[in-house]
């Protein structure tokens, strides 16, 4: 199978012309306060500097635009409305022809192809009211990896317009299913993070569940059936290397790495009861850190790596709790309708995503780390899974139609709960879990 | 030399219809419930079909090979109990076979929940077998959450088939 193409991105500074003016306040979407209406933004073709590089700048151009686009912060204005035009990536830029058509940021760009298929992407980013070049950056790196180096433009975009970190340069790991609701088949997957490049890392043969990445994206561990009993995994993503992590022959299931990547907390079950255990990867070292008569599962660590995250029905039913990463008293947090299960701790630390079954339906939602400011973002026969965008503001998960023909889709939620948009894959997908922001 | 062959020969046969059983179970293809497995298509009926009490048809079929839970529970009903009293003088009976017990829930919960129930609802059988004698090296168990729903519709009369706790036997020692 491929390597994954490592990329190699040079940044840049473009000399800024000196177009800054007088400021009537900063260009910026908060992105909390609930977007009413998305911020009208014209993406210009970029523009192919040489020859060969018209197909690059054409796609390139739409994956910026689609990354924007698809945040739901931002609606790009039809290039049939244009009065001015961008054909030379140098020319001034007249902003009145980009404020009578109420764009109120303008992005240019251009792409050359330079030898041994290396690709220069430049681009700029205007405040068309404030007359301001706010970002003007280059990046260099091979041309196969020109959806990388898109995703790169819009998260610089992204990050200076909302002030929050980025996300788009990432990728996905998940399950791939296919055939009928009673004979399933599953594979590990990855893709980008909007659905384009799957690549398969198994076959059909086990069922495998539940994948997440290690830290830096070069590890993954999930559970397959691989031994005959669910076991967790730990598989190297380039080399597809892999090792069971618990010598003895126990089921394991529900793992998750700790925020340093020296760990992975994960439930084993010996029949009647399932307890939270860590485990050491460089050691092997194996810590019980839940022990009641109890189902204990779906641990996540705290992004500082101080508490965990899990769900149990120690109190009589399923739901949410919080402990020392060592261990100890655990303190409930979820007291809403119904049952809570899949708790995962937001990157920024603040929230903690969650599935939570109430009136026949199951919804994804987010909660304070207290527990407090409780929200339900989806709603539907089967909505359940979520995981965080590398900057907290996305939530990905899975969403399965009932009946005999039932089976599930890949969907994404902002948290305010107003842009729902399905994640296209090649089959059916569940079990998602994002990366970090890539190197 | 005559009766070398012919216990090899039985050997076979047995190893074969469990293997059959296994396969179709785990694949969740039997969609008919107990009714369904036990299949001995080119193998004398007379000799593993559900008239030999000590072959795995008649186990599947007529002590019958699974007990279904109440939604969320792993508490043994009294129908169950009944079924698991038969599976345990059947293996008391026939004590060259092992035992897999495979747990299952339906599709109405998550899924590491449902893996943690399908573990609790298979030890719920295990625990009852033992109880009655049966040696707990016989007896691996296994949960499959609510990854292989034998019956796909989403209503009850679908969920409660899928609610359930298969005893697989087979030939050989238990891993």
């Amino acid at each position: 199978m491929k390597q994954v193409l490592k990329l190699m991105i040079a940044a840049m500074m473009l000399g800024l012309p000196a177009q800054a003016q007088e400021n009537s306040g900063p260009l910026r979407i908060e992105i909390t306060e609930g977007i009413i209406e998305p911020m009208p933004i014209a993406v210009t073709q970029f523009v192919a500097e040489n020859a060969g590089a018209e197909a690059f700048a054409s796609q390139l151009t739409d994956v910026v635009i689609s990354d924007l686009v698809g945040s739901g912060l931002f609606r790009n204005i039809d290039p049939s409305a244009y009065i001015g035009s961008v054909t030379n990536f140098n020319a001034p830029v007249s902003f009145p022809d980009w404020k009578a058509i109420n764009a109120q940021a303008l992005i240019t760009g251009a792409v050359t192809l330079t030898s041994d298929n290396q690709m220069v992407v430049k681009f700029r980013l205007f405040d068309v009211f404030g007359q301001e070049t706010l970002i003007g950056l280059q990046f260099a790196a091979s041309s196969q990896s020109w959806r990388r180096m898109s995703h790169k433009v819009a998260d610089q975009v992204y990050a200076r317009l909302t002030g929050e970190d980025p996300y788009f340069d990432s990728r996905v790991v998940y399950i791939a299913e296919e055939g009928p609701k009673n004979d399933r088949k599953k594979r590990l997957a990855v893709m980008d993070y909007d659905g384009a490049n799957t690549r398969y890392l198994t076959g059909t043969d086990d069922i495998v569940l539940a994948p997440r990445f290690s830290p830096n994206a070069r590890e993954i561990i999930y559970t397959s059936y691989e031994t005959g009993v669910p076991q967790v995994f730990l598989m190297n993503v380039d080399t597809l290397s892999r090792r069971v992590l618990d010598s003895e022959r126990n089921m394991t299931f529900a793992p998750r790495f700790s925020p340093d990547g020296r760990k992975v907390v994960m439930s084993l079950s010996n029949g009647a009861k399932s307890d939270i255990y860590s485990f050491d990867l460089a050691t092997g070292q194996k810590v019980q850190l839940t022990n009641t008569s109890a189902i204990d599962t779906a641990p996540s660590y705290s992004p500082d790596g101080n508490q965990i995250v899990f769900e149990s029905d120690r109190g009589g039913g399923q739901q949410i709790y919080v402990m020392p990463a060592n261990g100890g008293a655990a303190q409930r947090i979820s007291f809403g309708k119904g049952r809570y299960g899949t708790p995962v701790w937001s990157p920024r630390g603040d929230m903690i995503a969650f599935t939570n079954i109430s009136g026949g339906r199951f919804h994804i939602g987010v909660m304070r780390t207290d527990g407090s400011q409780e929200k339900l973002l989806t709603g539907s026969f089967l909505d359940e899974g979520p995981t965080w965008s590398p900057n907290g503001r996305v939530i990905m998960f899975f969403r399965e139609t009932q009946g005999s023909g039932g089976a599930p889709n890949l969907f994404s939620v902002d948290i305010t709960g107003q842009f729902l948009k399905k994640v296209p894959t090649p089959t059916f997908g569940s079990d998602p879990a994002w990366s970090g922001l890539l190197e | 030399m005559t009766f070398m062959k012919m216990g090899m020969t039985l050997a076979c046969v047995l190893a074969l219809t469990a293997c059959q059983d296994f396969r179709q179970n785990e694949s969740g293809l039997d969609g008919n419930g107990v009714n369904g497995s036990g299949t001995t298509t080119g193998v004398d009926p007379n000799l593993t079909g559900v008239n030999d009490p000590t072959s795995v048809a008649y186990f599947n079929q007529t002590i019958g090979d699974r007990v279904l839970f109440q939604v969320d529970q792993s508490t043994l009903t009294p129908t169950a109990i009944s079924t698991l009293d038969g599976q345990a003088n059947w293996l008391l009976a026939n004590t060259s076979y092992t035992t897999t017990i495979e747990g299952h829930a339906d599709e109405q919960g998550t899924r590491e929940y449902n893996l943690a129930l399908g573990a609790r609802r298979a030890n719920a059988v295990r625990d009852y077998l033992v109880s009655k004698g049966i040696a707990a090296n016989r007896i691996d168990i296994v949960t499959y959450g609510k990854e292989r729903p034998l019956a796909v519709c989403s209503t009850e009369e679908c969920w409660s088939k899928n609610r359930r706790a298969v005893t697989l036997v087979a030939t050989g020692l238990s891993s």
